[in-house]
């Protein structure tokens, strides 16, 4: 499999990214500049997280418009495997290749810290190697990822198993208590319909070593590699 | 646009507003064989600052060990130290205070403190990969301290979660003696390969001056000499003095700068910091044993 990391500028996870990708998981990764038009040959699409444009306007709002999305949305369209994280996950909102839309976090402030992760679909391209329930510890890291969408949505979104992840407790459990953000339902990850892209807040990339406390989010990228073989 | 600016005539309260004393005025005399101009006097008046010069607190730092095997840059010759840490790496690091700016306007003042330090780092050519501080405030029982504790710590962490540079540790403390003057001090440490190291030096006769990042408004004028004096009642009211951070622009820079260096077409890159331009020029050339030739109006405004 081979990998492309966009970097748009503002973009500050893009190296962790592309060093999980490279040195832990031993994949074929190259960096994509925001201003290419075209994508190389490559298998998966990783947005970074960062703070692109500065997050003006709102977060990602300005990022979709950069010249590279057409590709993204083309290698989207095709069933191709996009992942967005973080800021990552806003660009998919804003660019409409997933549902739905950020806004303030609960208490209006940034929320840094190791939150616990319920695997809600363990049978997509992202989450093959999990199995259904499994709690995952993994470090969010925003303040804007309270997660929302109208009615209808969460209606189609429950339905057909596309949200992937749920704040939960480390038990499992899910509650007002564990949400960091304030997030409708609990959503902390969601996929479209054909089920290639996916968008999630918190970070797979800085808990895929045991050096950094928690490699849980190894689980993810080896996914991802097990679809492709 | 041709305006002309009058000279104002030297007076012993010209020379006073600029923070300097007679002594030193006098010295300034002695250099340049007559009296200074109104630029000249607002050039020394930055330089010998308490900020750049370090005239008052030289004695005290000359107290910290200066002299080590591994010292690849020492204290005081460049923006920042560097050590050899072996296998042809080298961390570049830093600590600077940014008081007065805080105790001003704490949100803003800490936030452009990171982004000074952080900087002062990759301007050597190093990647800044963490960040730390040392606080120290009044009690908290005072509101005006809860105040600057809040506004302090949340202008760290902005500065430092837009740009992508992990605070990773720090220390802090409560005492009456910090009433009304807390002190913020914002370190930064880089990683570099030995080969990587950027010196602040402005060498080769004819090389252009390249000016780059965050355009120049208002705010931040005067910035050296604001911090270099004593906190008082009305200096609290002068806002303009604090720099307004732009995170987002320090990130392009960063990235911009350290893809510039290795270019090898750099020969000295230096930071811009309180003493903006005057400093840096004054520096840099000063470093390289040569002079530079600069047109203000060209700067780049907000």
């Amino acid at each position: 499999m081979k990998a492309a990391v966009v970097v748009f500028p503002g973009s500050n996870c893009d190296s962790d990214c592309w060093h999980v990708l490279n040195d832990a998981m031993k994949t074929k990764v190259q960096y994509v500049w925001h201003k290419e038009l075209n994508l190389p040959d490559i298998d998966l699409v990783v947005l970074p997280g960062g703070f692109s444009y500065g997050d003006y306007l709102r977060t990602g709002a300005v990022a979709r418009f950069s010249p590279i999305m057409n590709s993204v949305r083309e290698h989207a369209k095709a069933g191709k495997p996009v992942i967005g994280i973080c800021n990552g996950f806003q660009i998919l909102l804003e660019t409409g290749l997933l549902p739905g839309a950020m806004l303030r976090n609960r208490t209006l402030r940034f929320v840094c810290k190791f939150i616990h992760l319920r695997t809600e679909n363990s049978k997509t391209v992202f989450t093959n190697r999990l199995s259904s329930g499994e709690v995952l510890r993994i470090p969010i890291a925003h303040g804007e990822g309270n997660y929302f969408c109208d009615e209808k949505t969460l209606e189609e979104l429950e339905a057909e198993k596309r949200i992937v992840f749920r704040y939960s407790s480390e038990a499992g459990k899910l509650g007002d208590e564990f949400n960091p953000n304030g997030a409708l339902s609990h959503i902390a990850g969601i996929m479209n319909k054909e089920g290639n892209v996916l968008g999630m807040m918190p970070h797979p990339e800085r808990s895929s070593e045991a050096i950094l406390s928690s490699d849980d989010g190894r689980k993810i990228w080896e996914s991802i590699l097990n679809s492709f073989k | 646009m041709n305006t002309t600016m009058q000279e104002p005539g030297m007076t012993k309260e010209l020379i006073a507003s600029h923070g300097l004393t007679d002594e030193e005025y006098r010295r300034i005399c002695d250099i340049l064989g007559r009296d200074p101009n109104f630029t000249e006097l607002g050039i020394f008046s930055v330089m010998w600052s308490e900020h750049c010069s370090y005239k008052n607190s030289k004695p005290v730092l000359k107290l910290f060990p200066r002299e080590g095997k591994n010292l690849l840059v020492k204290a005081g010759e460049e923006n920042a130290g560097v050590v050899d840490i072996g296998d042809g790496l080298a961390i570049c690091f830093k600590i600077e205070s940014h008081n007065h700016p805080s105790a001003v306007e704490p949100f803003q003042g800490a936030a452009t403190g990171v982004g000074g330090i952080i900087r002062d780092i990759f301007t050597m050519g190093a990647r800044p990969i963490l960040s730390m501080n040392s606080l120290r405030f009044g009690n908290l029982d005072r509101q005006q301290n809860q105040n600057y504790l809040r506004g302090v710590v949340a202008g760290i962490a902005h500065y430092g979660n837009c740009i992508g540079i992990p605070t990773v540790g720090g220390e802090i403390y409560f005492d009456e003696f910090y009433e009304g003057n807390p002190l913020v001090n914002a370190f930064c440490l880089g990683l570099m390969r030995h080969e990587d190291l950027v010196k602040g030096k402005a060498k080769g006769i004819g090389n252009p001056v390249y000016y780059v990042g965050s355009t120049t408004g208002r705010d931040g004028l005067g910035g050296a000499a604001f911090a270099s004096r004593e906190l008082t009642e009305e200096s609290r009211e002068d806002r303009p003095a604090v720099q307004v951070g732009d995170p987002f622009m320090e990130k392009l820079l960063l990235e911009a700068c350290l893809e510039l260096a290795k270019s090898g077409a750099v020969v000295g890159m230096q930071d811009m910091g309180a003493a903006g331009l005057t400093c840096s020029t004054c520096e840099t050339a000063a470093r390289g044993d040569s002079g530079i030739e600069i047109d203000l109006a060209h700067v780049p405004k907000r």
